[in-house]
């Protein structure tokens, strides 16, 4: 976990090192020594060794360096501001795909090889093919121009959250639908099954108890790289509806050369990342007792 | 494509049998492909002449898909686009190919100490924000083409290298593999006549499930203005305009968006059923 994080932040130290062009390469060229004071403020001009320890130091201490381009402001008020805005969006769709897409797969996976279940599975195999990128803009049209029902863009009221949150969930729900009813279809399978229905449990105690934790194993395992394409879906959902949250610092950064805000921007979510996978990693031994009692 | 010799994976049912949806998403593959190839030349318009007399203007007989805002054909735009996203997604999976294979099957032919360190590394890189990674590549040294290409590609490797070592780690104790070893061949001839070519199979399976990855992830960047740039397009920087302008003229989001999702859907549908027969086979999480 640790050593991954260190890899990213060593890449992507070296990589915005390696670069050609300084961050001050404007339209017009600077006079050289207006330049040389520059790169002297921002450290710019000391060893290479010495840069990166620095950038380390200050991330140790949680400091992510001044923002080339936004002279006011330094990288982390930046973050600061963006980061409740994509944490939030980010939660709440994990949630809603989660539940929509387990939703689904049980309905599905219950009912295998019915017409319902086919007619779902179709659904959601176009649901996958669909890319936000044109998802999202016919959400905005549909809901919010045409019908008028939910705000366009921006972030002034919870209403605003939820075409992005759909958005955003859509395409998980739709992965998530298809591992769940995978899963049953295999668990239904199971000796330990065979068993609880031998015994006559209720159908609800079979299917919470007995089933689904198992067959949502691989939906667990599934969360641990879905987040990293949760937060580039972010990037995008976030520029469609105009929401202020990193990921627009993101591409603005990017489109700016602002390389402090992008390594910024890159650190924090891999250390979200990182995090993430640790805990689907816990999540996964409490699920499954034979990871648990193997421990 | 050869059958492994590990029995596990080996099926007799070697014969793909044809549902409807794999039989409609070939057509429509192929009509997306031809299209790419010769759609272009079957309009009258380049992709960068302006139609004065009619901008943004919806479908016509002279602009089957309409004109954009300044007065451009979308029919050649669109097929253009095809073109570039095709393209970089069939460029981004050799990549990949090139990479991930030698990897995935130098680790697993030769174990021990080297197939855990270079697995290692496949692991770390695993868990990263790859597609940030190739938008900070691509900030960084510039909007090349080939830079996009070659940054996507050496994304998707890693899903290939884990395949491919576990293939390989079937067969590697497999007898012609001590034959060839016996008669004095070295590890680069064996993993490259004798590794890869019998673990072929799964590597074809999987570059079908890389290529709508790859169209997804080069559609999302072009999208945010990061990949293909003007004049040239693709099916993100098309749909980027059209989601710009899709109050006043829909049909600019319409005929790209619903080429962009038939394609993924017929690469999505095959690379599923080329992968019910091969169990062997992980399907990736999905786009990315």
């Amino acid at each position: 976990m640790f050593i991954t994080l260190l890899t990213v932040i060593t890449l992507v130290f070296a990589l915005v090192r390696l670069a050609p062009g300084g961050p001050f390469d404007g339209e017009r060229r600077l006079p050289a020594d207006i330049e040389a004071n520059l790169r002297a403020a921002y450290h710019l001009d000391e060893a290479i060794y010495l840069q990166y320890a620095r950038y380390m130091g200050g991330l140790l201490q949680g400091d992510l360096g001044p923002s080339f381009r936004q002279k006011d402001f330094d990288v982390n008020e930046l973050i600061a501001a963006g980061l409740p805005i994509s944490a939030g969006l980010g939660l709440a769709a994990l949630i809603t795909a989660l539940f929509l897409g387990i939703g689904i797969g049980i309905a599905a996976g219950f009912n295998q090889g019915t017409f319902a279940d086919r007619l779902i599975m179709a659904v959601n195999n176009l649901n996958i093919a669909l890319p936000t990128i044109v998802v999202a803009p016919l959400m905005v049209l549909i809901f919010a121009v045409l019908l008028r029902w939910l705000p366009a863009g921006g972030s002034d009221s919870i209403w605003h959250f939820v075409l992005p949150t759909i958005a955003l969930a859509l395409p998980y729900s739709a992965a998530i639908a298809r591992l769940t009813r995978a899963g049953i279809i295999e668990t239904h399978l199971e000796p330990h099954v065979k068993t609880a229905i031998a015994k006559g449990l209720s159908r609800s105690r079979l299917i919470f108890r007995h089933i689904l934790p198992m067959a949502l194993l691989p939906v667990i395992s599934f969360l641990g790289p879905a987040a990293a394409t949760l937060l580039t879906g972010s990037v995008v959902v976030e520029q469609i509806f105009d929401l202020p949250g990193i990921g627009r610092y993101f591409v603005q950064g990017a489109l700016n050369r602002d390389y402090t805000l992008v390594m910024g921007v890159v650190v924090v979510y891999s250390a979200a990342i990182v995090t993430f996978n640790f805990f689907v990693d816990l999540a996964y031994a409490w699920l499954d007792p034979r990871i648990r009692l193997s421990q | 494509m050869r059958q492994p010799l590990d029995s596990h994976t080996s099926r007799p049912n070697n014969k793909l049998k044809m549902r409807r949806s794999t039989r409609v998403s070939i057509i429509l593959l192929s009509i997306v492909v031809i299209a790419a190839i010769i759609g272009p030349e079957l309009s009258n318009w380049q992709p960068e002449d302006i139609d004065w007399d009619s901008m943004q203007q919806g479908p016509s007989l002279a602009h089957p898909f309409g004109t954009d805002l300044v007065g451009r054909d979308l029919f050649v735009r669109t097929m253009i686009g095809a073109r570039t996203s095709l393209t970089i997604a069939v460029i981004a999976t050799l990549v990949s190919l090139a990479i991930g294979v030698p990897w995935g099957a130098f680790a697993g032919y030769l174990g021990g100490r080297v197939d855990q360190f270079m697995m290692r590394i496949v692991d770390i890189l695993y868990g990263l924000p790859f597609i940030l990674l190739v938008i900070l590549l691509v900030v960084l040294f510039g909007r090349n083409p080939y830079l996009l290409f070659a940054a996507l590609g050496a994304i998707f490797w890693l899903d290939l290298a884990r395949i491919v070592r576990g293939q390989t780690l079937s067969i590697r104790r497999a007898l012609f593999i001590e034959a060839a070893r016996s008669l004095g061949a070295h590890t680069g001839q064996i993993v490259w006549r004798h590794i890869i070519p019998n673990v072929a199979g799964p590597i074809i399976v999987y570059a079908t499930i890389t290529l709508p990855s790859v169209i997804l992830a080069e559609s999302f960047i072009s999208f945010l203005g990061l990949g293909v740039q003007e004049p040239n397009t693709s099916w993100g920087v098309l749909i980027a305009d059209g989601t710009a302008t899709m109050e006043s003229s829909p049909w600019m989001l319409f005929f790209p968006g619903v080429l962009l999702v038939t394609t993924l859907w017929c690469c999505n549908t095959l690379g599923d059923r080329l992968r019910d027969h091969r169990e062997d086979i992980q399907r990736k999480p999905f786009n990315i």
